[in-house]
């Protein structure tokens, strides 16, 4: 669950991080009130939560309260990276002095958490990666300890991070990011972050640290045990997907995509792999939905609602082999969705696997007129992808 | 041979009194598998259709000589179950258990490599692993795998496994082992290991390899193959055509460094030797037919 910059900066404030003050703002009035309010010239940041918000226009700087509204006024509402600008995060402007680089993340391979800091914060740096690798002090810290101080000082002497005129950075300074560090390294763990970066992390002109940008990455795996981030999630999806809004609400896993060929399938890979067949035999798949294991005909229903409800859908390829998921509940789900919504498209089935031939001979005894069954997943693709693509598709 | 478990390796199901665990524990024993006890704290003394239920790993442990269990708890309690049954002795833990948070992931996974070196985690969020003739821990139909081998499968996702276990095995392939390692990650086993204990194995003289995008350990895969596997390997990635994961930040990039995708994974697997094919049903048949040119020169299956 990735938070907006303002959610993330509060969970960080939260930790003991320094952050600028500033408020969120939903309506222009309430900008310039708020900007008034912090004195000029302050920063207006759309709270989207991608990357890349300046080059897209969702970052500004005003001087003046007219400046303000004419700026509110142009970004709330605005469309930035397929997402809806509903709210702005007003702040107070920053003398900046230095710009630099902080993230903790996962790192799969080592498995391990990996700390990366640099001195081009600021800038892409993802492009420093790939041209100056070693402008990017890294450190791997054990799951199961602390990211200690001694760790965190000989992490920053090993960055070693200057002030804008080149030099390096003095003891008071480095004491003060040890600390900074340590409480964002304890974000990450407990606040179960996927990622926590902070790009960049500021040394103003009076030598204290701020954190002037939060991209925070929460796991959702672990919402059992952060009752408290009920409320970040409706706002952290509040301008995205309807049809992926339609789905959480569903508790389904889905991506929605451009194509016509509506797909459900069971299993992360299997779910991929018939986005991949469906490529091959020249079709274009409308969505990704992964229904589980152990999916109940409940889950399959909701599936075929969420699908139906996106209007370039022509057809559905139900992709299932039955592990946990059994394929007389998924027949099961099927013939109960049916009865709730009314099928506009063919549906194309591969079943397999546990009760596959329970699965079957439910289906088959309740035929169904746009209802299709096919022994192998390329099969059912094909005729999948040829019923989008005769058009004849949608019938209703 | 197997590879990890074979008819010798007795089970205790972590979570047997639950929906799934019954479901799943009573099939694995209709199979053949020994699932000898069940544990659910607070229940210790019941039994599942003649399966004796206990509180701890331990005690399931001590009064049955197990050496193996599969936990199919909720993922909120999975870790702690993993741990329970490392220090109870354990030599093989399958967790079939998805969702379970990535910060536990990790620390379970660290705790295991420096606790209990030899426990042996599959999963988490796997299908498991089934030698078939001989056993089945997990979630897999039985019915679809074939004993005898001469192919061991390794697979990060659990129902492209069952359809690569279903292909061979209507063409006659039989399997050796077959390891569903997980989508998770941090899975206990990855894809090395199980390469390595293929290598060994004196039965299996081919190998299938289903990885998916994400991390980078087919890259790793690759290299190992490279390095130190004789046998042939036929691989399936699947993703190619997957959305780019909408994702904040940099640092997943930086750490990734180009790797992940399905591109790098099946070019990386493709330098190596490894047979790579465009979709699953593909990848069977071209095992298939690996298998065939094997067996006409017996000289190789020595």
């Amino acid at each position: 669950m990735d938070l907006l910059e303002y959610q993330g900066k509060g969970l960080l404030a939260d930790f003991g991080v320094p952050t600028p003050q500033g408020e969120v703002c939903s309506e222009a009035e309430g900008v310039v009130r708020c900007a008034a309010s912090l004195g000029f010239p302050v920063v207006l940041k759309a709270q989207v939560p991608v990357g890349g918000r300046g080059k897209a226009g969702g970052v500004r700087v005003v001087s003046s309260e007219t400046e303000a509204r004419s700026a509110a006024q142009e970004m709330l509402g605005m469309k930035l990276k397929g997402h809806i600008v509903r709210e702005l995060w007003v702040e107070h402007g920053c003398d900046i002095d230095s710009e630099w680089y902080v993230s903790f993340t996962l790192d799969r391979s080592a498995r391990k958490y990996l700390g990366m800091l640099s001195d081009k914060g600021g800038m892409d740096i993802e492009e420093v990666a790939g041209s100056h690798p070693e402008a990017i002090s890294r450190v791997h810290i054990d799951p199961l300890h602390e990211l200690t101080e001694q760790t965190a000082a000989d992490w920053i002497s090993k960055a070693k991070l200057c002030d804008r005129r080149g030099r390096p950075i003095g003891e008071e300074i480095s004491q003060k990011l040890v600390a900074v560090l340590r409480r964002l390294f304890r974000v990450f763990v407990e606040a179960d972050a996927e990622l926590v970066e902070v790009n960049p992390l500021v040394l103003d002109a009076s030598g204290a640290l701020v954190a002037l940008d939060a991209k925070v990455s929460l796991d959702a795996n672990a919402g059992f045990r952060h009752p408290e981030w009920a409320d970040l999630a409706g706002a952290a999806y509040a301008g995205s997907d309807p049809r992926e809004a339609l789905a959480r609400s569903k508790g389904l896993q889905y991506v929605g995509l451009e194509g016509t060929v509506g797909i459900i399938a069971n299993g992360a890979g299997l779910a991929m792999s018939s986005l991949d067949v469906v490529s091959q035999c020249g079709g274009a798949a409308a969505n990704f939905l992964d229904i589980g294991g152990g999916a109940s005909s409940a889950v399959m229903a909701s599936a075929l609602e969420v699908i139906m409800s996106d209007s370039n859908v022509a057809s559905i390829f139900v992709n299932i082999f039955g592990g946990i998921t059994r394929c007389d509940e998924v027949a099961r789900g099927i013939l109960g969705a049916l009865q709730r919504v009314q099928l506009s498209t063919p549906i194309v089935l591969r079943l397999d696997g546990t009760n596959a031939r329970e699965g079957r001979e439910l289906l088959a005894s309740q035929p169904h007129p746009l209802v299709f069954s096919e022994p192998t997943m390329l099969e059912a693709a094909a005729k999948a992808v040829e019923f989008a693509s005769a058009g004849s598709g949608r019938i209703a | 041979m197997t590879i990890f478990a074979d008819k010798n390796t007795k089970v205790v199901v972590q979570g047997l009194t639950g929906s799934q665990g019954r479901f799943h524990g009573l099939r694995n024993r209709a199979y053949g598998t020994q699932v000898v006890a069940g544990v659910t704290p607070g229940k210790g003394g019941t039994d599942v259709e003649g399966i004796g239920v206990f509180d701890s790993v331990s005690e399931a442990f001590a009064a049955t000589g197990a050496d193996a269990t599969m936990v199919m708890v909720p993922a909120r309690s999975a870790a702690s179950a993993i741990i329970d049954a490392a220090a109870a002795g354990a030599r093989l833990v399958v967790c079939i258990t998805e969702g379970i948070p990535l910060h536990d992931q990790a620390k379970t996974v660290a705790t295991l490599q420096a606790e209990y070196p030899g426990t042996r985690l599959i999963g988490p969020n796997c299908p498991g692993i089934i030698s078939p003739g001989e056993c089945n821990i997990g979630i897999t139909a039985g019915e679809i795998a074939l004993a005898g081998g001469p192919v061991g499968i390794v697979s990060r996702s659990g129902t492209l496994t069952y359809q690569a276990l279903y292909e061979l095995s209507r063409k006659g392939v039989g399997q050796t082992t077959c390891v569903g390692i997980g989508g998770d990650p941090f899975p206990g086993t990855r894809f090395v290991d199980c390469l390595a204990a293929f290598e060994k194995d004196p039965d299996t003289h081919a190998i299938m390899l289903i990885g998916e995008i994400g991390g980078a350990d087919e890259e790793a895969a690759a290299e190992f193959v490279a390095s130190s596997v004789t046998k042939p390997v036929v691989a399936y990635v699947a993703g190619a055509t997957a959305p780019p994961g909408r994702r904040m930040g940099h640092a997943g990039a930086i750490v990734s460094a180009g790797k992940g995708g399905a591109g790098s994974k099946m070019r990386a697997l493709s330098e190596a030797g490894v047979t790579v094919c465009s979709d699953p049903c593909q990848a069977a048949l071209t095992m298939v037919s690996v298998v065939d040119s094997l067996s006409m020169h017996p000289m190789s299956l020595a």
